[in-house]
């Protein structure tokens, strides 16, 4: 039996130990915001925290999350108000919006721990999320305005 | 419980006849309707399966809060058609924006107008009756208003949300108005007043959010991969890796041991051409998608290639040069006298263009819901074509129409892979089959083995300069396999709407041009890929005119501009193409002012003709699609065979602008798509298997290589009177050559195959 907790509630699961997170927070919870782009942490759509680290859900046996803290895209914030998600609908970043959930948990994370963040650290950060769509340009602006938003 | 059944597909029609008996490939693929017979002409919209509506009754409904709901016919995937089209509608019915909301229609195009969201034209074809639909409603209100008040109609304005009788300074919302407006009469289409361009609130904006933000920001939105019924079943497939094939034999014993799995389902392959049919194979059927991936893990099939098992992207290459090297082909354009004109050129230039197969991989893979049971048919789709699926469906599960119910979910992107049902029909297939619902999941791997790729090209160039070094000969020879081959059996020529896209209409300068289009048979599934065939005609084109320039030692904006020549008006038909995208040409001529004006746009942005540094270069191309003018440059460098691109600037004159600022973002998007096209983005075969799989090695761009300093240049040249051009497709055909050539002129070194991967290493 593997107990965690998943946007602030406990959950016990006792099938396959091997099964990734995604398909868990998926199919399991219904919790679908969390994407399924590859399944071999190429693409990013399945970001989550993972006690607060940015983690790919896809290649995260449920095993490992054992104890841990797990939060998803619905699970960011209460009310949608993270200054990456504001950024976000300000600047309308999305287009499909298929791979922006997975962008928004890597940002946010990246905005939350990093203070000072440069362009070279948005691109190294950012280019593990493949986004389709091409909506790069506009991710780099939002988080920039999102990293200003959190330092005042 | 666990148990292994076999279920065959049972549509056998004539796809033969199947050119257009779903509405899809007449859509795209032939001459507006008439055409070539006695009928009367038809264009644009009027000429699409079903046509279009404006019924306000049919998009627009308001309840007692005040609450607008615009229901949204057409596909999104990206392009932001729900907000766009809910701006047109709720700026004529003078709504407040904040009191609008989008719902999803259903696949019914009797109800809605043609549904097809391809080929760039939702807003091109709908902007017209939306703005009608919108209108009517807010004549109905006024008219609700003028009973109530017992006043003349013409006394009172529907204005923010309210109608108002100014003489009497009373209001009535449009929530109090909606019962009594929602029983009167639809006006009459033509005594309808719209609003005049001047106080449009929304449309022509920039400032507009987008209807799902908060949805996508939040997690909340509902892709077809996240549909969830009550007691669903997941399933995934294993597919023959080779088009034609078939399993030989499967050992399930070991995937039926796998914790979860259900079921495993042997599908048979379709007949050929399969059209939207599935490719047939093993299903694997479990409790959750997890449990179905390993369980098709287990499977071990020994698969039967059947004829095209042979297929090799490298072989191949070669067949379509040694094809392009003859003059066997079809002709397709024959202007002046070529021969005599290239014969006699001091100086003839001669270069040919490899562009390869590409998948349109969107970010989410093909995924879908359904429930059969009971005689009756229902699925929830990320589908372009709603329509066609609906048909299918109904074929494929022998029920009416009426029985079948396609709910369009949000697309996780499309570029035209979604415009090809056949994992709708797997859902069905296996829910009929279960008698509950289910899911059907494509991983990433299936979408790079089994998709309707891009077609693969070999393009042949040559031209005769004369002593001036200006271009008076030009042979355009095209060898790729058609979008055709799934719907007929083994054509080998393309089609017009292929040659139409950037080849047959080309808005050349030059007095003697031919083309040519020998044979080239397909071994693949060949598909719609965002903007098709201009894709390989764009690069061709847009390189061979900078080789010329070289070689006439001209620089190549200057002979860019006089290869398109003076501004003008073109009928495309007078040069060739009859097809136009489906549009009347005295409404949608080629205008080569405007392919001038964008090109001078973004030649003058990026500031050509300045000194560069070594290893630097800018390039330029200009390219016409989807009745769009589009032009870009870029600036690149080059340092150890590595490509980096810090700057480009694209304009687009699509006439008249609902969204700006989606306009932006599809030009932005097309840039990142082309990048990658043109460093690394290439499916290749090898025993007619694909050999990318995942992104691991299906290179499709990362932040890290998109431009930083990227700019967007709506050029507009005439307002609201300008007819509508296409958006989503149309900017990106030019990228990849503005990208090559600006390698060349960094480098020295001219792309002639894509993607460049590492040809720059020395
Ligand atoms: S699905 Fe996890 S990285 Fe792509
Ligand atoms: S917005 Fe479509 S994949 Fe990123």
């Amino acid at each position: 039996m593997i107990t965690l907790t998943v946007n602030g509630r406990e959950h016990s699961f006792d099938g396959d130990p091997e099964m990734p997170l995604l398909w868990y927070l998926r199919d399991e919870l219904g919790l679908t915001g969390t994407k399924f782009g590859c399944g071999m942490a190429q693409c990013g759509a399945c970001m989550i925290h993972l006690d607060s680290y940015a983690t790919f859900a896809c290649i995260t046996p449920i095993s490992m999350a054992e104890g841990s803290e797990v939060s998803t895209i619905e699970g960011l914030t209460e009310n949608g108000d993270h200054p990456v998600q504001v950024a976000w609908r300000d600047l309308n970043v999305s287009q499909c919006g298929y791979c922006q959930a997975g962008q928004i948990m890597q940002a946010a994370a990246l905005v939350d721990s990093t203070p000072d963040l440069t362009d070279e650290d948005i691109d190294m950060v950012m280019s593990a999320n493949l986004c389709r769509c091409g909506t790069y340009p506009r991710i780099r602006a939002a988080i920039k305005q999102a990293a200003q938003a959190r330092a005042e | 419980m666990m148990q292994t059944t076999r279920i065959v597909n049972v549509s056998r029609r004539s796809l033969v006849l199947g050119m257009g008996a779903g509405g899809l490939v007449l859509a795209v693929g032939l001459p507006p309707r008439g055409r070539s017979q006695e009928a009367p002409v038809e264009f644009g919209a009027d000429a699409m399966p079903n046509g279009w509506r404006d019924d306000p009754n049919v998009f627009v409904s308001i309840d007692e809060d005040g609450i607008v709901t615009v229901t949204v016919h057409r596909a999104e995937m990206g392009q932001g058609v729900r907000t766009s089209i809910a701006m047109v509608v709720a700026d004529e019915l003078e709504a407040d924006w904040d009191r609008v909301r989008v719902t999803q229609a259903p696949g019914d195009e009797l109800r809605y107008g043609n549904q097809d969201t391809d080929g760039s034209r939702s807003l091109r074809h709908f902007f017209d009756p939306m703005r009608r639909a919108g209108a009517s409603a807010r004549t109905m209100l006024e008219l609700a208003a003028a009973n109530a008040w017992d006043v003349p109609v013409a006394e009172v304005r529907a204005e923010g949300h309210v109608v108002r009788h100014a003489s009497s300074d009373r209001t009535m919302s449009f929530g109090e108005l909606a019962s009594a407006a929602a029983v009167l009469p639809v006006p009459d289409r033509d005594g309808l007043r719209l609003k005049d361009p001047a106080s449009f609130r929304y449309i022509g904006k920039s400032d507009i959010g987008l209807v799902d933000n908060d949805d996508i920001t939040r997690g909340t939105t509902t892709y077809g991969i996240d549909v969830r019924r009550d007691g669903m079943l997941y399933a995934v497939i294993a597919r023959p890796p080779v088009i034609g094939g078939r399993v030989a034999s499967v050992d399930d014993r070991a995937a039926l041991q796998v914790a979860g799995v259900e079921r495993i389902v042997r599908l048979d392959p379709p007949a050929i051409p399969a059209e939207f049919q599935p490719l047939g194979g093993v299903a694997v059927i479990a409790r959750n998608t997890w449990a179905a991936i390993k369980g098709r893990e287990a499977l071990v099939i020994e698969w039967d290639d059947g004829p095209h098992g042979g297929y090799s992207s490298e072989d191949y290459k070669a067949e379509l040069e040694a094809a392009v090297r003859t003059s066997d082909g079809k002709l397709i354009l024959n202007r002046g006298d070529v021969e005599t004109a290239l014969a006699e050129a001091p100086t003839r230039v001669v270069a040919e263009y490899y562009i390869p197969h590409l998948a349109q991989a969107p970010m989410e893979p093909p995924a879908a819901v359904a429930d059969v049971r009971d005689g009756s048919c229902e699925v929830w789709a990320c589908v372009q074509a709603p329509q066609v699926t609906r048909l299918r469906l109904a074929e494929q599960m022998e029920l009416p129409e009426e029985d079948v119910t396609v709910n369009v979910t949000l697309l996780g992107g499309g570029f035209g892979r979604k415009s090809k049902p056949d994992f709708v029909l797997e859902a069905a297939m296996l829910s009929r089959e279960m008698g509950i619902p289910v899911k059907l999941t494509w991983t990433r791997e299936d979408d790079l083995h089994h998709s309707y790729y891009h077609t693969v090209s070999v393009e042949r160039l040559e031209a005769g300069l004369d002593d001036a070094g200006k271009a008076v000969a030009w042979l355009h020879r095209t060898a790729a396999p058609t979008i055709g081959s799934i719907f007929a059996p083994d054509p080998k020529e393309k089609l017009p709407f292929e040659l139409g896209m950037g080849l047959t209409n080309m808005p050349l300068d030059i007095p003697n041009v031919r083309a040519e289009n020998p044979q080239a048979p397909a071994h693949v599934r060949i598909g719609w890929y965002r903007s098709v065939s201009n894709i390989p005609h764009a690069f061709a084109i847009q390189s061979f005119i900078a080789e010329l320039a070289e070689a006439a030692g001209r620089d190549p904006r200057d002979y860019l501009l006089e290869v398109i020549g003076p501004a003008r008006l073109i009928d495309p038909s007078e040069i060739g193409d009859v097809w136009n995208y489906g549009e009347n040409p005295d409404r949608y001529p080629i205008d080569t002012g405007r392919l001038r004006k964008v090109t001078e746009t973004v030649a003058e942005a990026i500031g050509w003709g300045r000194e560069m540094p070594s290893g630097r270069g800018l390039g330029l191309a200009a390219h016409y699609s989807f009745v769009s003018h589009v032009a870009v440059a870029t600036e690149v460098e080059v340092v150890d065979g590595q490509v980096r691109i810090p700057r480009v600037e694209i304009a687009i004159d699509c006439g008249a602008h609902v969204n700006p600022d989606r306009i932006r973002s599809q030009m932005e998007g097309a840039v990142i798509m082309g990048v990658g096209q043109a460093l690394t983005t290439e499916i290749t075969f090898h025993d007619g298997r694909a050999q990318q799989g995942n992104f691991d090695s299906y290179l499709i761009p990362r932040m890290e290589i998109a431009p930083r300093d990227m700019n967007v240049h709506l050029v507009n040249s005439g307002g609201y009177d300008m007819p509508l051009g296409g958006v989503g497709e149309p900017g990106l055909p030019p990228v990849v050559p503005a990208i090559t050539n600006a390698i060349f002129a960094a480098t020295g070194q001219r792309i002639r195959r894509l993607p460049v991967a590492d040809q720059l290493r020395s």
